[in-house]
């Protein structure tokens, strides 16, 4: 019986499903024409040459922040761990947000489907060298975060019911007034939370609509699934759920979501090591792949300049270090010490970049879903496509699943409730980002709210029925226009950040703040 | 000032706890402070609307448990003529049982014996069982 239904579902949906192909490729054409140009000038290269301004400008930015505190992400990791430990939390404070749920919290908003399907999308055109570049971004991204979300908690508003907002409208704005630059902060603001409302639309909402999408495909019969070609099935539906939960006020889902993803997280890395363990006489070789490819590129069209520009891409896009988003997140924590946060963010990078995407990583390059001819050792570059020919030509989620179902067989299906919870997560945290940034332009008022509510769940459903190449480029353009904006905010209020840092310093050297337990 | 202390735990319900506390109480002349936990956690996991809202509802929690569980039994207590205090924690209430006695040097602690199936208890353990097994001053459980 059971096996019967989704073959009985495909007959009765059939004849409407192929009256209505034509709808996914309708939306995909017109809303990738629209988003067109927006995205040609995020991604417009260097006069001359193949390298997009914005990659140069997010390794600047990390590399800025990196050295003007002093490789912070390597000095302040152990008090990091610390803080998140509870080692300095005061018991008078129990019942507050903790640093560990301001962390878990902006990494359920992160972790997601950058690491699953993004980091195919790297390795699949920028090679297994993508992968160095990206470990590289996530730990300069590291400091990035660290400035961010000190910034985040310093700024944030205090209303008189006890609720907390925070984010870079508010430091953008607040901290540059005090600086004598409230124009120039104000108007950083209006740009960023524009933004963060495309950003929420693209990246935090199409992008996982659309990968979510992909896997139920991949499980229910590839090109033969009944959902194949309609993605606005799936669109409908979960934009029905997250209709719900956002218009609807039904907490209940995304308590279950938010709890159920950590779970999900826990099994995806446990499913990636047991895998690396299966090959573990293939790790040293894998990495060998990985630093060659860095460098040289293997064969990808790239080289080592298109192995670059991917591993920044995919990396800011995973762990949105510089973006600002986070800074949302983290900014509710009860601390005195708004560089307290800071240090904790800085793990948020290495998580979900140094540790999730590597270990996806990995599992691809190992398993061998990349072609590579045997002779040369170089991979095999499908130029109709655009990047390296694999198992079925997949790429994005469907190319991991392709790699853990190589050792697994049935991991597939676990892999698809994971993306779909993983996908509906990140939703839900970046409908709230992205609610900020609308509240903060139009101001607070139900009206207003349900405005940006039902636009998100309508992209949702646009998110499911586009193909991969121009919902990925339009959520990218716009989680970089962020950053683009963030990081120049940032420039200038990073001396600020510098006075909280060696302030805080100062009172653990002299013993003013201690461990508590 | 007696120098002899209980702390009680007490969740605003049961009753059994208090009452034989306050028994020891009149025998011994003891003070009594009673202790009200809120379950917390600092690991479980928050939506960003449930950490924007945080620091306003655990300040209504607290409130509600100051009015309703705390105030009416001290007033009771204090009526009754034995020396109270009370105070309201988040947390694990077997840790935070166990640290209050240790900090304020009490004889013992009472609490009342979880009256739910017990199944879950025998899997997971219940608060009884646990401060019993941890607690550094002797444990009164009330059945």
């Amino acid at each position: 019986m059971k096996k019967m239904f989704p073959a009985a579902l495909a007959a009765t949906l059939a004849p409407f499903a192929a009256a209505a192909q034509g709808i996914d490729e309708a939306i995909n054409s017109i809303v990738g024409t629209a988003t067109g140009p927006f995205v040609s000038f995020i991604f417009a290269p260097f006069p001359g040459t193949s390298f997009p301004w914005i990659v140069l400008w997010l390794v600047v930015g990390a590399t800025v922040f990196t050295i003007y505190f002093g490789f912070i992400q390597l000095r302040g990791f152990g008090h990091a761990i610390g803080l998140v430990k509870g080692d300095y939390s005061h018991p008078e404070d129990e019942g507050e947000v903790s640093h560990f749920q301001a962390l878990a919290t902006a990494l359920s908003g992160t972790v997601g489907l950058g690491n699953i399907a993004g980091v195919a999308v790297a390795v699949s055109i920028g090679g297994p060298g993508a992968t160095f570049w990206m470990i590289l971004a996530g730990l300069m991204g590291m400091a990035s975060k660290f400035t961010e979300c000190t910034l985040g908690v310093k700024y944030r508003n205090e209303y008189p019911d006890g609720t907390v907002s925070g984010g870079p409208m508010y430091y953008l704005t607040k901290g540059m007034a005090e600086q004598g630059r409230a124009t120039i902060g104000r108007i950083l603001a209006v740009l960023f939370s524009i933004f963060c409302i495309l950003g929420a639309l693209g990246g935090g909402n199409m992008f996982q609509a659309n990968q979510a999408h992909a896997q139920l495909v991949n499980i229910t019969g590839g090109a033969n699934s009944f959902l194949d070609g309609n993605g606005w099935i799936t669109g409908i539906i979960m934009a029905g759920i997250v209709f719900l939960v956002i218009v609807g006020g039904i907490k209940s889902i995304a308590q279950v979501t938010e709890k159920l993803v950590p779970a999900m997280a826990i099994i995806y890395v446990g499913a990636g090591i047991i895998i690396l363990i299966m090959n573990y006489d293939m790790i040293g070789w894998a990495f060998g792949q990985i630093f060659a490819g860095a460098f040289t590129g293997l064969g990808v069209a790239g080289g080592l300049v298109g192995a670059l520009i991917q591993g920044f891409r995919r990396a800011a896009f995973s762990n949105e270090a510089g973006v600002g988003s986070a800074a949302i997140a983290h900014s509710a924590v009860r601390t005195k010490e708004p560089v307290t946060e800071g240090y904790v963010s800085l793990l948020e990078p290495f998580i979900d970049t140094v540790v999730i995407c590597t270990m996806t990583a990995l599992v691809i390059i190992i398993t061998g879903v990349l072609g590579q001819d045997p002779s040369t050792g170089l991979y095999i570059w499908d130029a109709e496509l655009g990047r390296i020919a694999t198992e079925g030509g997949v790429t994005g989620v469907e190319l991991t699943s392709a790699a853990f179902g190589s050792s697994i067989s049935w991991f597939p299906l676990v892999l698809a409730v994971a993306v779909v919870l993983f996908a509906f997560s990140t939703m839900i945290s970046w409908s709230y980002y992205g609610l900020k940034a609308w509240t903060f332009l139009f101001g607070e008022g139900k009206a207003t709210e349900l405005a940006f509510k039902v636009i998100f769940c309508i992209f949702v459903v646009l998110g499911a029925a586009m193909s991969l190449g121009p919902v990925i480029d339009f959520s990218d353009a716009a989680i970089f226009a962020m950053a683009v904006v963030n990081i120049t905010g940032l420039y200038f209020l990073m001396p600020i950040v510098k006075r909280e840092l060696e302030k805080y310093n100062a009172k653990l050297a002299s013993g003013q703040i201690v461990k508590v337990k | 000032m007696p120098d002899e202390l209980y702390v009680v735990a007490y969740d605003g319900e049961h009753r059994r706890a208090v009452d034989h506390a306050v028994d020891q109480a009149r025998r011994s002349g003891a003070r009594l402070h009673i202790v009200h936990v809120i379950e917390w956690s600092p690991y479980r996991f928050l939506t960003p609307q449930e950490l924007e809202e945080r620091h306003k509802r655990r300040s209504e929690e607290v409130a509600r448990a100051e009015a309703e569980v705390i105030q009416p039994i001290l007033s009771e207590l204090g009526n009754a003529g034995i020396e109270a205090t009370g105070e309201i924690r988040y947390g694990n209430v077997v840790e935070l049982l166990a640290a209050i006695a240790q900090k304020q040097h009490a004889s013992g602690i009472i609490m009342g014996r979880s009256r739910g199936t017990s199944f879950g208890g025998r899997i997971f353990g219940s608060a009884a069982m646990g401060l019993a097994q941890v607690s550094p001053v002797p444990v009164t459980i009330v059945p």
